[in-house]
């Protein structure tokens, strides 16, 4: 087995009195397609947070490809390979998708010239099905065309590790299984992905590896048939 | 060719300021064109850091204090001419921006907005209490004598206004379009998304401090040269820190020329109208103004002119810049 990817430990956060994360451990090979769920107020999105670097963690530790990253500014961590989408997405709404691409491939310190950034970002575009959408300014986007270039957008910055946090909410079972196969697709060029979704059909069938957090606590891990099928899952989404 | 275009226009620019000096016989001319073009350089400077990214800084005033106070200091201690005490006032500017950043940019909008007023109140506190340059009853200038190849001192402060312009106008204009100016437009679109795009937000936004700093201070070193004495009052007076902020905003904060022509049209209009009418009003003015075009026009004059097709920009192209932001 090769060393792991992303290794979080013993991971706590607080805010104020609440514990969001309480001792959280969390280990995902490279190329693995990883799930996290939990009912609502779980604290999936904060655990993304400390691990992408929008929040830093309490207690504990997050290494990433070898390296310590827990004390890492968010922009760091990308150029180290952290990419992530937004749970409700957040383009730069005054640019077109475009521009948008070219905020991380300009930030991602890969040091591309300009003529290999515009085809790069072609390349993104097209695979991503908005390739007639890039001179488009970004507030117009649908929703899944702005889920799209969420994801578009963090592919942009050649990412290892792509954190998918509900790019799926809200949108069409055609839009879901567009997405998905949009997932599938990057994870078959090698990068790990960690989805976060509360639609189970679509984190079922992506997933190799599930996780289930409640009440800042993992409760469950396993395959995604052993996880759906645990108690204690089924009684943290069900409250039976 | 665009810098080519830029650059011809302000050489030419120069020159006719240089030559009015020889030109226009009525000092009043100067008067007035001395305080628009301190305007231009005041919004130019705002609109870095409050239009690329958004951060409305309401602390112009103490930045052009802080520029006075620094070029009396210097004029007393000294007898620094006056080119020292503008580079001096600048090197001020960018460490007061820059230390300002540090202790207020973790604080997100409307915060950092309040902290700026703070910023004024603390500044002229200090110079008010400050002896050495005259404190609050403010300070006498003797005027140095004028350099030969300059008819009066009125034309060649006008024509120091103008030099700072140009290199005000040019550092905002490269600022927009270098990967500072990109960078900017994601943190005011929106910040976390930026930051976890790879802009180093912080790093950005004192950068942006600093420039802007150094230019308001600057223009704020020619002052009393101009006036002919220094007051606490009237340097770090209201108007300094509403103006610049209202004239960027009624210009358009999106391109470098919206400050300009915001600053041009209502410091010309609140000129006439000070001599015309009354000071007052011309304040009255610049409230209408800046109500009317918020509603009206909201991206300003710039977006009035993109609207009827009369202004073009080009798309944004990646930067061939190295070393970006790392």
């Amino acid at each position: 087995m090769s060393a792991p990817l992303l290794k979080v430990e013993n991971v706590s956060k607080r805010f104020g009195g609440f514990t969001a994360l309480d001792s959280v451990h969390v280990s995902i090979n490279p190329g693995e397609r990883f799930g996290l769920i939990g009912p609502n107020g779980s604290g999936k999105t904060t655990l993304i947070n400390c691990i992408s670097g929008s929040l830093r963690n309490d207690t504990g530790s997050i290494v990433f490809g070898g390296e310590e990253i827990g004390k890492l500014p968010a922009y760091v961590r990308l150029r180290r390979g952290i990419a992530r989408s937004f749970q409700i997405p957040r383009p730069f709404r005054s640019m077109t998708v475009l521009e948008n691409l070219l905020i991380p491939i300009d930030f991602g310190g890969h040091g591309q010239s300009s003529r290999q950034a515009m085809d790069e970002v072609g390349v993104i575009l097209e695979k991503m099905g908005l390739a007639s959408k890039a001179d488009v300014m970004s507030s117009q986007l649908s929703q899944v065309e702005l889920r799209k270039m969420e994801l578009a957008r963090a592919m942009a910055a050649r990412p290892k590790l792509l954190i998918s946090d509900e790019a799926m909410a809200g949108l069409s079972s055609s839009e879901i299984d567009e997405v998905l196969a949009l997932l599938f697709k990057l994870n078959g060029e090698g990068i790990t992905i960690i989805m976060i979704e509360h639609i189970m059909h679509a984190v079922m069938r992506f997933s190799q590896r599930l996780v289930c957090l409640e009440a800042g606590r993992i409760i469950c891990e396993g395959t995604p048939q052993e996880v759906v099928g645990n108690a204690r899952v089924q009684e943290a989404y069900l409250g039976a | 060719m665009r810098w080519t275009g830029f650059w011809i226009g302000a050489a030419l620019f120069l020159v006719l300021a240089y030559a009015s000096t020889f030109m226009v016989t009525n000092t009043f001319f100067f008067f007035v064109g001395y305080v628009m073009l301190q305007f231009v350089v005041l919004a130019t400077a705002w609109n870095i850091l409050g239009g690329y990214a958004g951060y409305v800084n309401f602390g112009t005033s103490a930045f052009f204090g802080v520029g006075v106070y620094t070029a009396v200091a210097l004029f007393k201690a000294f007898a620094l001419p006056l080119p020292l005490q503008i580079l001096a006032a600048a090197v001020v500017g960018t460490a007061l921006g820059v230390a300002t950043g540090m202790m207020t940019l973790r604080l997100r909008g409307i915060f950092y907005s309040i902290a700026t007023v703070a910023l004024v109140i603390i500044l002229e506190t200090f110079v008010v209490n400050w002896k050495f340059v005259g404190g609050a009853a403010g300070i006498q200038i003797v005027r140095p004598s004028l350099p030969s190849f300059f008819p009066t001192y009125e034309g060649m402060l006008f024509v120091v206004a103008a030099v700072l312009v140009v290199i005000a106008v040019a550092v905002a204009r490269y600022v927009e379009g270098s990967w500072i100016g990109r960078g900017l437009r994601a943190i005011r679109d929106d910040e976390l998304a930026a930051e976890c795009s790879g802009v180093p937000t912080l790093r950005l936004k004192l950068i942006a401090c600093g420039i802007s700093g150094a230019l308001m201070c600057a223009i704020g070193a020619p002052n009393p040269m101009y006036q002919q004495f220094a007051i606490p009052g009237a340097a770090f007076e209201l108007p300094y820190s509403v103006s610049p902020l209202a004239m960027a905003l009624i210009g358009g904060t999106a391109h470098w020329i919206g400050p300009v022509l915001g600053a041009l049209l209502l410091s010309a209009t609140q000129q006439y109208l000070s001599v015309t009418i009354s000071s007052e009003l011309s304040l009255l003015a610049l409230g209408v103004m800046l109500v009317l075009f918020v509603i009206a026009a909201p991206e300003g004059l710039v977006g009035l002119l993109r609207k009827v097709g009369l202004f073009k920009t080009g798309t944004v192209r990646p930067s061939n810049e190295k070393g970006k932001g790392t």
